[in-house]
């Protein structure tokens, strides 16, 4: 057989090699969007899944303390839970109670009231913050939130809000 | 397109050029040549179970995110896997319904090697570490089964560990170890998560990787009824041309297991309570119904011994005869022909599948 009839029995040589190339593109389109639905398929799932369930917010807007205003003595503190958060109850020791979030604004720690500085501290990075709940020195950027208290009767009951 | 390509080709060649795996693997798949001829469907089943296992492997490390292993919280966590956790209930069921498949898949590959004699001389060490790996997947599926901590699976195990019990002299000591205690208790539970998550998938691994490398060393094996036909079978290479029915294989198999999964989801039942009388029906999985029930037949003393005891006895020794069946298999060795073992074979299959209808077939009460 020679190079001519070879030709022959496979066709005009430019013409059926453009076929051959453009048909296996198209094949190897549809190949690949078929591994790549595969692909997301398998993927999607597993990122959803990874990815945990938002949690339910906590809806609580105000809690009453199970503690009496009049057991809150003067310069010091207590955390208590916020909802699913720490806040801490401090009496300042002119006499005033105040609530704030307890959770450090530098990096998420819980704080604690120290009586000796009359301060609020973070023990994670030595932040303080003072009886308004403003940062004043250390690596916390932003004050706490504060809370609002209310004394009704015997009872201490902490709320969302502005504090007035 | 063509630049992407070639860029990607670049890449590979430079890891090519320092790491080498991927070259040496080209390679000896490309080298690697697979027979064509009848009984060829069968070479599927090692892989599909590979795959299943892959699967495994993969959903099972997911689980792990959302599992507490504990008495107290393992029910509760995985209630909150299955209707909180995006696509919780698919991934569970997932993990389910592969894990079936995977010991269905394991029993089909096992039967074939035997009834095709496939552990003939080299491939004796190919079969003692697949009789291996069949023993690990089924413990595997015994350790798992407690892991949600419900009614059913408590009394399964229960019943299952008493089973160990009764073997005579080490029985008690036996139980003890694998209940960490007297009775099926949080203990039980947090020992089959270490087994379930650590050991035994350590142990699939090492001998895996010697089963596949062994398989790999010896080729495919060629039926002695095929061998001694006239003209050798034709071949196909490994790569691309068996890896690509391959993945057709196992593309079916994960379209079927998200149908299975989609369909019917796993069922999580009520939690466990030890105080709570057994429900009625309790039964093992399906693949150690065939034990269950012949245990059923036995009477309670034969020859002095618990007829509980002795059928384990009796099952610790097939297991072991099948194991050894390269090594008594003496005339295929010695490459006579000889059809005692695939008889063997076949009235194993037909126990097992007679034993397991009718342990569905009759009523709990029966």
């Amino acid at each position: 057989m020679d190079g001519e009839e070879v030709r022959q029995a496979h066709g005009p040589r430019d013409g059926s090699q453009r076929d051959g190339a453009s048909r296996r593109e198209v094949v190897n389109w549809i190949l690949g969007l078929g591994a790549g639905g595969v692909a997301a398929a398998v993927f999607y799932p597993i990122v959803r899944y990874i990815v945990p369930p938002e949690e339910a917010q906590s809806a609580a807007n105000s809690v009453a303390l199970s503690v009496k205003p009049e057991d809150v003595k003067s310069n010091s503190g207590q955390i208590f839970k916020f909802g699913n958060k720490p806040a801490i109850l401090i009496r300042t020791p002119t006499g005033d109670l105040r609530a704030f979030t307890a959770v450090c604004t530098h990096l998420g720690c819980i704080v604690e009231y120290r009586a000796d500085l009359s301060q609020i501290w973070c023990p994670c990075h030595n932040g303080h913050y003072n009886l308004q709940g403003i940062n004043v020195s250390g690596p916390p950027p932003k004050p706490l939130t504060e809370y609002v208290v209310n004394v009704q009767g015997d009872r201490i009951v902490v709320s969302r809000g502005q504090a007035g | 397109m063509s630049g992407t390509n070639s860029r990607l080709r670049a890449l590979r060649a430079w890891f090519d050029d320092r790491v080498g795996i991927l070259g040496e693997m080209e390679r000896l798949g490309k080298k690697k040549r697979v027979p064509l001829h009848r009984h060829t469907i069968w070479y599927y089943l090692g892989g599909m179970t590979l795959f299943l296992f892959i699967v495994q492997v993969v959903t099972g490390v997911l689980l792990l995110f959302y599992y507490r292993p504990n008495a107290e919280g393992a029910y509760e966590s995985i209630q909150f896997l299955m209707t909180d956790v995006h696509f919780g209930w698919l991934v569970r069921s997932i993990h389910h319904w592969a894990a079936n498949l995977m010991i269905f898949t394991l029993f089909i590959h096992m039967f074939s090697v035997l009834l095709l004699r496939a552990y003939r001389a080299p491939r004796e060490m190919t079969w003692f570490t697949g009789v291996v790996l069949l023993a690990l997947g089924l413990t595997l599926g015994f350790t798992g089964y407690l892991l949600p901590w419900n009614e059913l699976s408590y009394f399964a195990t229960t019943v299952g560990t008493r089973i160990v019990g009764v073997v005579p002299w080490v029985g008690q000591f036996l139980l003890g170890v694998l209940r960490g205690g007297n009775d099926v208790t949080g203990a039980t539970l947090t020992r089959f998560y270490a087994l379930h998550t650590a050991v035994l998938p350590a142990l699939v691994f090492l001998v895996l990787g010697l089963h596949v490398y062994l398989v790999q060393r010896h080729g495919m094996s060629v039926p002695p009824e095929v061998e001694s036909e006239e003209k050798p079978p034709r071949s196909i290479p490994f790569l691309p041309d068996f890896a690509l029915r391959d993945l057709v294989g196992w593309l079916a198999a994960l379209a079927v297991l998200a149908a299975l999964a989609a369909y019917f989801p796993a069922e999580l039942g009520k939690k466990a309570d030890p105080f709570a009388s057994a429900p009625v029906g309790i039964k093992p999985e399906w693949y150690f119904m065939f034990m269950f029930q012949t245990l059923k037949y036995l009477p309670a003393y034969i020859l002095g011994f618990e007829g509980e005891a002795v059928g384990i006895l009796g099952f610790g020794l097939a297991g072991l005869l099948l194991f050894l069946v390269p090594v008594l298999d003496r005339p295929s060795v010695r490459g006579q022909r000889t059809r005692l073992f695939v008889w063997l074979g076949i009235a194993m299959i037909v126990y097992i599948v007679t034993l397991t209808i009718i342990g569905y077939a009759v009523s709990p009460k029966g």
